[in-house]
């Protein structure tokens, strides 16, 4: 009744590499969703704190970001060890952000500059006083919107 | 030169082997012209620059809930120190003021936080308080939210947010900070 199959050669088939492509595309994918662009390098150090009532900041494009935090160890020479601001690449002043903000917001559209949001990632050890001083220079240049980043803190109930 | 077959000819397909390399290397240049994204942040609405001093609102004492922190990162709520943990309880309490108090504000509606920290308060602690602050009103939105209609805040339409928003208004207002323990 039963017909049995002639035993294959010895020599085992070689893996098919055919779905290589598609898993390394299927990653490829993964990371073009999940990252950014790296926008600025930094000069200096920025851990952001942690907080629980988070915002997600949704359009990348209506996002200015404003660094605040310690310079890194390479320029520690040139810009001391206070706190320094950052705007985009620059190490800046608070005098520039009027300049920077315009600078944002000459490319986005007129009808969405309502919704442009400042990010403010600012190194946790930093003091108020600068931090206050950037809030001035954001209220006196009309922008309102203010995010303080921050990294989601596993509450602990 | 031998003649191929016509079943040869049939089953010729385009070499996909290479498509690995290609997809490796867009892969490997994404991996290294990218951060992973952490957008994330506690979202806050400054409120617009006057030059001239603002005529002074009377607001009632009562109504108004003073959080200090000092240039020692030390909180001090209506002139008492207080745990940064203790904080939102003491804010929803102040706020619903459930045994009216006279010492708590008299309606939601009329609460306000005034926040004011010194130019050396760090940055860590000032952020945790705002964001306790903030998450004390997020937990009285979400009572009120099942209260009037039964379901999660985040369940409800716009307008059902706005009517339980107006009934707890978010109002911080922030004071300039003082000049103590400027690094």
């Amino acid at each position: 009744m039963a017909h049995f199959q002639k035993k294959r050669g010895k020599t085992t088939p070689a893996i098919s590499t055919a779905s290589l492509p598609d898993i390394i595309f299927m990653l490829l994918f993964f990371f073009m969703v999940t990252t950014v662009l790296r926008t600025a390098t930094l000069k200096i150090q920025v851990i952001t704190p942690t907080a629980t009532e988070l915002t997600k900041l949704v359009k990348k494009s209506l996002v200015n970001y404003i660094y605040i935090g310690y310079p890194l160890k390479p320029y520690q020479k040139e810009l001391g060890t206070k706190p320094r601001i950052q705007l985009g690449d620059k190490i800046a002043d608070v005098r520039d952000i009027p300049l920077f903000l315009e600078q944002h917001k000459a490319k986005v559209p007129e009808k969405l500059h309502p919704r442009i949001t400042t990010s403010l990632r600012v190194h946790k050890d930093v003091t108020m006083g600068i931090v206050y001083d950037v809030k001035t220079a954001l209220r006196k240049a009309n922008q309102l919107k203010v995010n303080y980043s921050a990294k989601k803190k596993a509450e602990n109930q | 030169m031998a003649r191929r077959s016509t079943r040869e000819k049939l089953s010729q397909e385009i070499n996909a082997g290479s498509m690995a390399d290609i997809a490796f290397l867009l892969l490997i240049f994404f991996l290294v012209t990218t951060t992973i994204a952490e957008d994330k942040g506690v979202l806050v609405k400054l409120p617009p620059w006057v030059e001239e001093e603002q005529p002074e609102q009377i607001i009632k004492e009562r109504n108004v809930l003073t959080v200090l922190i000092n240039a020692q990162n030390q909180l001090l709520v209506e002139g008492e120190e207080m745990d940064i943990d203790d904080l939102r309880e003491a804010v929803k309490l102040f706020i619903k003021n459930p045994d009216n108090d006279p010492n708590k504000a008299e309606k939601p509606t009329k609460a306000i936080v005034s926040l004011q920290n010194d130019r050396g308060t760090k940055y860590e602690i000032y952020l945790q308080v705002y964001n306790e602050l903030k998450a004390a009103y997020r937990e009285l939105w979400e009572e009120e939210a099942m209260r009037l209609f039964g379901k999660p805040y985040d369940a409800l339409n716009k307008d059902q947010q706005r009517k339980v928003r107006n009934n707890f208004p978010l109002v911080i207002s922030e004071a300039d900070p003082t000049e103590f323990g400027e690094e």
